[in-house]
């Protein structure tokens, strides 16, 4: 293992480190002294493992592919924007969009999201431990968002086909999007996701949500929705 | 985009650290906002006195005979204390009004910053770094204070369209983000009496805070009002005498961090601005709710 503090080696050398590992390395490296910094451990594509001790600003773990990140603490806006593949776990909370666009991988939030947490998501699975804030999951296209406390108001907003799970309260939901019955399909999609976060709930407990696919195309009915 | 930084003492062995921790959270919010900064430090109370915070862009020119042209045309004593471009006037609590009208008919280019009993507000274009140094900020004590990094949006980059606004006595507001509506508010509260100094948006927001506080409203109430009548994103924090308020917009797309610890509450737009803070490793960080009023008063 190699420890890499952020301070006395700045964050160039240390995310070229990280992404100048070879192609199969399954090296760890732990980062100290985080002290709420940008981009720390972004753009990462081997499965490297790597933990960082403290909390982080803007955009840590961006454009992960197949590394597995784990912080110890909070994040700031943007965590895991663009994940392609691979785990990113945060041992506190996410501010605004965490899981952003991701394609991929699994983000997992022991604490709270806050706003806009899975927005335009393309396959990315986001489990979230605590609450979610508003316009969450906004335009989420596929992949899976579970969460076991609540969701704030407008929750998949001119949601495409991405599957929200949520196991408290719903504030609101966003346009087109509506309670839809739990099958036997999304009950095993949960237990899986579940067992892979670690997360103490059950399947049964939750609520699918997903899109009524009334604004896909234009339809001049439906202009006081747009 | 701007930075915030705020800290309001629960613990009064902090209070001589004040201006050195703001210090240190303001420097770290540079690249939020590196073109101008400032700072409101809320000090000690002096029975029966008040103070004006003044700045002018030739200071020796201005403050060499301050004090006893004030006091000649007054009849009365006051002491003035240079900082730099900026100058702390104190004078007897009911002969405040009466010193800014002579102090702008005896220095016309003199402009006020703040007003209050303990209020004072330190502001100037630069980089925050070298503001703070100008006035030996980190020295300063005090129960709460509030600090602010601008990158313009909305108007002229100047001395006085740097943040903390300062409308009424002993209030201030600094704010991230922009508001639309801020023209048409501003006539309305010309309209009320209330007097502006520049064209940007968020001196509107400091007055009509102020303009509900003067109709009787707390400032709780303001802040709620505020939510209601303000169009544009914003985060503020607001400053009085007794301590401060923080409040989102409903899509609170502006960052805001809070740190709270059996010593202090802090502000920050982002959280490296409080790693340095005591005990921040076991301080309760959260964000502020969009569309939440906060506000901490000393007991």
């Amino acid at each position: 293992m190699e420890t890499i503090d952020l301070q006395t080696q700045g964050l160039r050398a240390l995310n070229s480190t990280l992404q100048n590992t070879a192609e199969v390395s399954t090296q760890e490296y732990t980062i100290v002294n985080p002290q709420g910094s940008h981009a720390i451990a972004v753009g990462l594509n081997s499965p490297i493992q790597v933990t960082v001790e403290g909390s982080t600003g803007y955009y840590c773990a961006g454009m992960n592919q197949k590394a597995s990140i784990h912080v110890n603490g909070s994040v700031g806006p943007g965590v895991a924007e663009n994940m392609m593949s691979g785990e990113v776990v945060i041992n506190g909370d996410a501010s605004q969009y965490a899981g952003a666009t991701g394609h991929g991988g699994l983000l997992n939030i022991k604490g709270n999201a806050s706003s806009r947490c899975g927005i335009s998501m393309k396959g990315i699975d986001i489990v979230v431990h605590g609450n979610i804030g508003h316009m969450s999951a906004f335009m989420a296209q596929t992949g899976n968002l579970v969460v076991l406390g609540d969701a704030g108001d407008a929750l998949g907003d001119s949601l495409y086909e991405a599957q929200l799970f949520v196991r408290g309260t719903v504030k609101s939901l966003g346009t087109d999007c509506i309670e839809k019955e739990i099958r036997n399909e999304h009950l095993q999609t949960l237990a899986k996701l579940l067992a892979r976060a670690g997360a103490d709930a059950k399947p049964e407990e939750f609520k699918r949500y997903g899109s009524a696919r009334q604004l896909y195309n234009f339809n001049i009915d439906n202009a006081s929705s747009y | 985009m701007c930075g915030i930084v705020g800290l309001f003492l629960k613990d009064k062995a902090l209070e001589p650290e004040l201006g050195r921790l703001l210090t240190e959270m303001l420097i770290t919010m540079t690249d939020r906002g590196p073109d101008s900064a400032g700072i409101a430090i809320y000090g000690s109370e002096k029975q029966g006195t008040a103070k004006l915070t003044v700045q002018s862009a030739e200071p020796m020119a201005d403050f060499s005979a301050l004090e006893s042209d004030l006091q000649e045309n007054l009849g009365a004593s006051v002491s003035v204390s240079t900082k730099h471009t900026h100058a702390v006037i104190t004078v007897n609590e009911n002969q405040l009004d009466t010193v800014k009208t002579i102090l702008s008919e005896i220095r016309p280019n003199v402009r006020v910053m703040s007003t209050g009993e303990i209020i004072e507000i330190y502001k100037e274009v630069g980089l925050p770094k070298d503001v703070v140094n100008m006035f030996d900020v980190s020295t300063m004590k005090g129960k709460h204070g509030i600090g602010h990094t601008r990158m313009a949006t909305e108007s002229a980059v100047t001395t006085m369209g740097a943040h903390p606004f300062s409308t009424g006595l002993d209030q201030c507001l600094v704010h991230n983000g922009s508001l639309s509506n801020h023209n048409s508010l501003r006539r309305k509260l010309i309209k009320d009496g209330l007097q502006f100094e520049t064209m940007n948006d968020s001196e509107v927001a400091a007055a009509y805070v102020t303009n509900k506080m003067n109709q009787g409203q707390n400032l709780g109430e303001a802040l709620e009002a505020g939510l209601e009548d303000l169009d544009g994103f914003f985060t503020f924090v607001v400053g009085t005498k007794d301590g401060f308020g923080v409040v989102r917009d409903p899509i609170a797309c502006k960052p805001a961090v809070m740190a709270e610890t059996d010593q202090y509450v802090a502000f920050g737009s982002e959280y490296r601005a409080l790693v340095n803070l005591p005990n921040i490793e076991n301080a309760r960080v959260w964000e502020p709710e969009p569309a939440t009023v906060y506000f901490w008063e000393h007991s």
